[in-house]
């Protein structure tokens, strides 16, 4: 596998953490955070890396365990009611949605070798992964759906990663971002999911991609994936600035 | 019940000073420390806690448990269930139960931002300071010795005089073999060994990346909002021991009390 996780500099940035947690800011290390809050999910984060085994693998369940699946925040970024409604992408959107996704392309750039860009039939040829899985929003409930979809992994070995790369921003067609480290993004289960339980995902769930992060909370699994940018450098894609651990495997 | 203040000579390990007159009996600088630590942080877990719990106050059994299935239990502290509100886009017919997918149409009360980082701050402060705990507890001989009830405190009889004389409220006419009471040593161990590490174990099994590394977590306490539901019985066991706590502050002398637990004398 071309993609390597960066321990050594994870190890020697934990050991670090407590200069930046002292100094009360953010610095150069990732995630940049400021008041004492994020710095508690900053150790949080931390811990997780330092202490739990890579890769360990979510359960999976059976066809018969899954479950209704609520949508929630925004269910149609071309709706301009809707909340995080973007105009300028909101539009091109409801644009792309009449048209079936035919012309929906997925940018993948930044710290690559080989930027691309991906139709929907482009990611269905590549290998795909179904997962059955339980979806947990931090709001407190669960749900279990069954996810297809391309192993981010493989769209990143594709672009050809950049060895100092260390996370994987993902913009959507709202408002709504998100970013995940190597080490999640390289997770085996971490997906570009295109169906839900056996169909295509319904606009609510997140049409025509969205990603399956099943190793944090709901709220990392951006919805409306609109295009993916690698960087060397921890960015806040809104998360924190609104208040929420960018860091939500807890 | 008994007066409440441990002794002096504990962090050097003497004697048990069983005897000792009441005004030589102290908290050790330690025990005070990890206390109101201790306490700061279950606060701030308490009413973290309780935000986060407005935002879905529905509690499940099983793995699964969402706006769109049935509630074991629906708590009456937010208006954030409203099953009426929810607009059905997809029925998933090829699987048992017919499963839907339907979105929510209407804002909900939503401070978990806040609440959740508190709440993990809170908690590791409190994991941190049980720890500096236990390891003075154990080193000094602490809990053998004043926390954890010895047999002759779980005998039938002791118990059910400590029970009597706390239905009389004669709470300093302890028999002066030991500075805390039989039930107050059941409480403090139950708490300490049983009850805080439960909620630590039923939190961390709400967790996608700890239970992807240890799913025992999430299989032993029959799933992800079993688990919840746990941790909130905790909650209230935990909440339930404050109140009677602080009752039986005051009810043996807070100024007394007080000063036992902040100057240690």
């Amino acid at each position: 596998m071309s993609i390597s996780i960066p321990r050594r500099r994870l190890v020697s940035g934990l050991a670090s953490s407590a200069g930046v947690m002292l100094a009360g800011c953010g610095g150069s290390g990732p995630p940049t955070y400021g008041n004492i809050l994020r710095m508690g999910d900053l150790v949080t984060y931390k811990a997780h890396r330092l202490l739990m085994p890579a890769h360990s693998l979510v359960r999976e369940y059976d066809r018969s365990d899954i479950s209704s699946s609520p949508a929630i925040g925004n269910t149609n970024p071309g709706d301009a009611n809707q909340p995080f409604f973007d105009p300028q992408h909101g539009e091109t959107y409801a644009r792309l949605q009449r048209e079936g996704f035919a012309d929906w392309r997925l940018a993948v750039e930044g710290s690559v070798t080989r930027p691309g860009s991906f139709s929907l039939d482009d990611l269905k040829r590549m290998p795909s992964r179904t997962q059955i899985t339980q979806h947990r929003c931090e709001e407190g409930w669960s749900a279990i759906a069954e996810w297809t979809g391309v192993p981010l992994r493989t769209v990143l070995e594709a672009v050809g990663v950049r060895p100092e790369a260390q996370f994987v921003q993902l913009q959507s067609f709202d408002f709504f971002g998100g970013s995940v480290d190597m080490w999640d993004a390289t997770h085996p289960q971490t997906i570009l999911a295109y169906g839900m339980n056996g169909r295509d995902i319904p606009t609510g769930h997140g049409a025509p991609v969205r990603l399956r992060v099943e190793t944090q909370l709901g709220y990392r699994s951006l919805k409306f994936v609109r295009r993916i940018v690698v960087t060397n450098e921890f960015q806040d894609d809104g998360t924190i600035a609104a208040g929420w651990s960018w860091y939500a495997g807890i | 019940m008994a007066n409440g203040i441990a002794a002096s000579s504990e962090a050097s390990g003497s004697v048990p000073p069983a005897s000792a007159p009441e005004s030589t009996l102290r908290h050790p600088v330690w025990v005070r420390f990890s206390h109101w630590v201790g306490a700061l942080s279950f606060v701030a877990l308490a009413i973290s806690g309780f935000m986060i719990l407005m935002v879905h106050p529905r509690l499940y059994w099983g793995d699964v448990g969402n706006d769109l299935t049935p509630a074991l239990i629906e708590l009456p502290i937010s208006n954030n269930h409203r099953p009426e509100a929810w607009e059905q886009t997809v029925v998933f017919s090829e699987f048992d139960g017919d499963p839907v997918s339907a979105n929510r149409t209407y804002p909900i009360f939503n401070l978990n931002g806040f609440a959740r980082s508190l709440h993990f701050l809170g908690a590791w402060l409190l994991v941190a300071t049980g720890l500096i705990y236990l390891a003075a507890g154990i080193f000094t001989g602490h809990v053998r010795r004043r926390v954890l009830p010895r047999s002759r405190d779980l005998a039938p009889r002791s118990l059910l005089r400590d029970i009597g004389s706390h239905l009389r409220l004669q709470l300093d006419k302890d028999g002066g073999t030991s500075p805390y009471g039989p039930l107050q040593r059941v409480a403090y161990a139950l708490v300490l060994f049983v009850l805080v590490p439960f909620m630590v174990l039923t939190g961390l099994a709400m967790s996608p990346a700890v239970t992807a590394a240890y799913p025992f977590l999430q299989e032993i306490f029959g799933g992800h909002q079993s688990a919840r539901t746990l941790h909130f019985f905790g909650f209230s066991a935990l909440t339930l021991f404050l109140l009677v706590h602080l009752v039986m502050v005051v009810l043996t002398g807070f100024g007394r009390q007080m000063r036992g637990m902040i100057m240690g004398k």
